[in-house]
């Protein structure tokens, strides 16, 4: 079973202290909603925990992945950009990631049909709405497997029928023992505990 | 070819000839300053035979530095650097990689073109194939330094300059050994192979260090 511990973090970003002192525990099938003002640095705690931002002070312990691989390694993580290049069509830009980060989940035609952007395929990404972008974004989720997601804002720009099959897809991974932590201010459509995070200094 | 090296060498030339024809700005910049120095220098022939090959390089040089300041600034823009940090592929091969498919896509057209460049400047033509040679040993070095100073300004909104600045000192081994090695192949008396020989130490070398360094340089950059 995979369980993410947190003990006591503290993040500092442009020498501000974001939040001291966070615990909290993550246990495989678990879907995390982090909750807080804009500010309380709930975008920083998931940017923490994929290692893309230091941590200042505590312990971020991953139990019952692999030994051989850090934390970020077992994260999928969706932020507010979407890593596409606008000159490569939508199918060769996750044709790219899946390669480049290891595949192992459903084909990419599976994956763009399911968030409903197959007939998309060829079009250059540059051309996509925001929320298009987003599916194919999502997509990757489905494309690589990791056990962990961290989803900041991951409702964003998307539409009713796409948050329903946004959480369709959150539901099977949570089934399945997957770890969740989105970051978002609006429902998820899906059961979720709640982790609050400080006040905006 | 399979892997995430493949993919990312595929992606990165894929992009360097959909994006305004990526390998020709470097070739038309690499023509424009070859092209103004004898109207600088006026018309003696034998001056720019003498000084013909330095000329070859330094275009050669500047045309690498020429948006080698994007190499990882657009992926840092629309967040794929954070992809990729995040993989378990090790950075310094993901590096030493783009470099490659840099390099393919800049320094190779450039070393094609600097023969009939050479043309322009009296370089003789026994000595097209040395300045051909020399550069196409010489060029990995800069698209490789040219990287550190890269993943140095890749936090900095307008690093382009700084890049260059940073960059430029770097590569006077390799400029000097690569002119001094076009030189012995034209007029001797030095033997040609002494200073190719280091120029393409130095290549291996800039292969073996400046992944490692632009590694660092941009975790450095994360906060």
């Amino acid at each position: 079973m995979m369980r993410l511990t947190a003990h006591a973090l503290t993040c500092q970003r442009g020498g501000r202290i974001v939040f001291a002192g966070l615990s909290f525990v993550l246990e495989a099938g678990e879907a995390v909603q982090v909750t807080g003002p804009n500010g309380a640095g709930k975008s920083s705690l998931l940017r923490l925990i994929a290692g893309l931002v230091r941590i200042e002070e505590g312990s971020l312990v991953l139990e019952g992945g692999d030994p051989e691989a850090n934390v970020g390694e077992h994260c999928h993580y969706c932020g507010h950009q979407d890593a596409f290049k606008g000159s490569l069509t939508v199918a060769e830009n996750l044709a790219f990631w899946t390669r480049y980060l290891g595949g192992g989940g459903q084909g990419p035609e599976v994956a763009m049909e399911r968030l409903g952007i197959g007939h998309l395929a060829a079009l250059p990404a540059g051309y996509l709405s925001a929320g298009q972008r987003r599916r194919l974004a999502l997509a990757r989720l489905l494309t690589v497997t990791r056990p962990i997601w961290l989803l900041d804002e991951p409702t964003a720009a998307l539409d009713l029928a796409s948050q329903k099959v946004l959480a369709g897809i959150m539901a099977d991974h949570v089934a399945a023992g997957g770890l969740i932590l989105a970051a978002t201010h609006g429902p998820l459509g899906l059961p979720t505990r709640e982790l609050a995070i400080g006040s905006a200094a | 070819m399979t892997g995430p090296l493949a993919a990312i060498f595929r992606r990165d030339l894929l992009l360097a000839m959909r994006i305004g024809g990526g390998a020709m700005v470097g070739v038309v910049f690499f023509l424009a300053v070859v092209t103004i120095v004898p109207f600088g220098v006026g018309p003696d022939m034998n001056l720019l035979a003498r000084i013909g090959p330095a000329i070859l390089w330094i275009g050669a040089l500047l045309a690498t530095l020429l948006g080698l300041d994007r190499l990882f600034q657009a992926d840092a823009d629309d967040g794929s650097l954070d992809l990729m940090m995040m993989a378990p592929t090790p950075l310094p091969l993901v590096i030493a990689t783009k470099a490659a498919a840099h390099w393919l896509a800049t320094g190779l057209p450039l070393v094609a073109a600097a023969p009939v460049l050479g043309l322009l400047l009296n370089v003789p033509p026994e000595a097209m194939g040395a300045v051909a040679l020399t550069l196409g040993a010489g060029t990995p070095a800069l698209s490789l330094i040219g990287a550190v100073g890269a993943a140095l300004a890749v936090s900095l909104r307008r690093g382009g300059l700084l890049m260059a600045i940073l960059v430029l000192p770097l590569t006077i081994p390799v400029l000097i050994f690569g002119v001094a090695a076009t030189n012995a192949a034209i007029v001797g008396p030095l033997p040609f192979g002494q200073p190719f020989t280091i120029l393409v130490a130095l290549s291996l070398m800039s292969l073996v260090l400046a992944p490692i360094a632009a590694a660092a340089a941009l975790r450095f950059g994360l906060e």
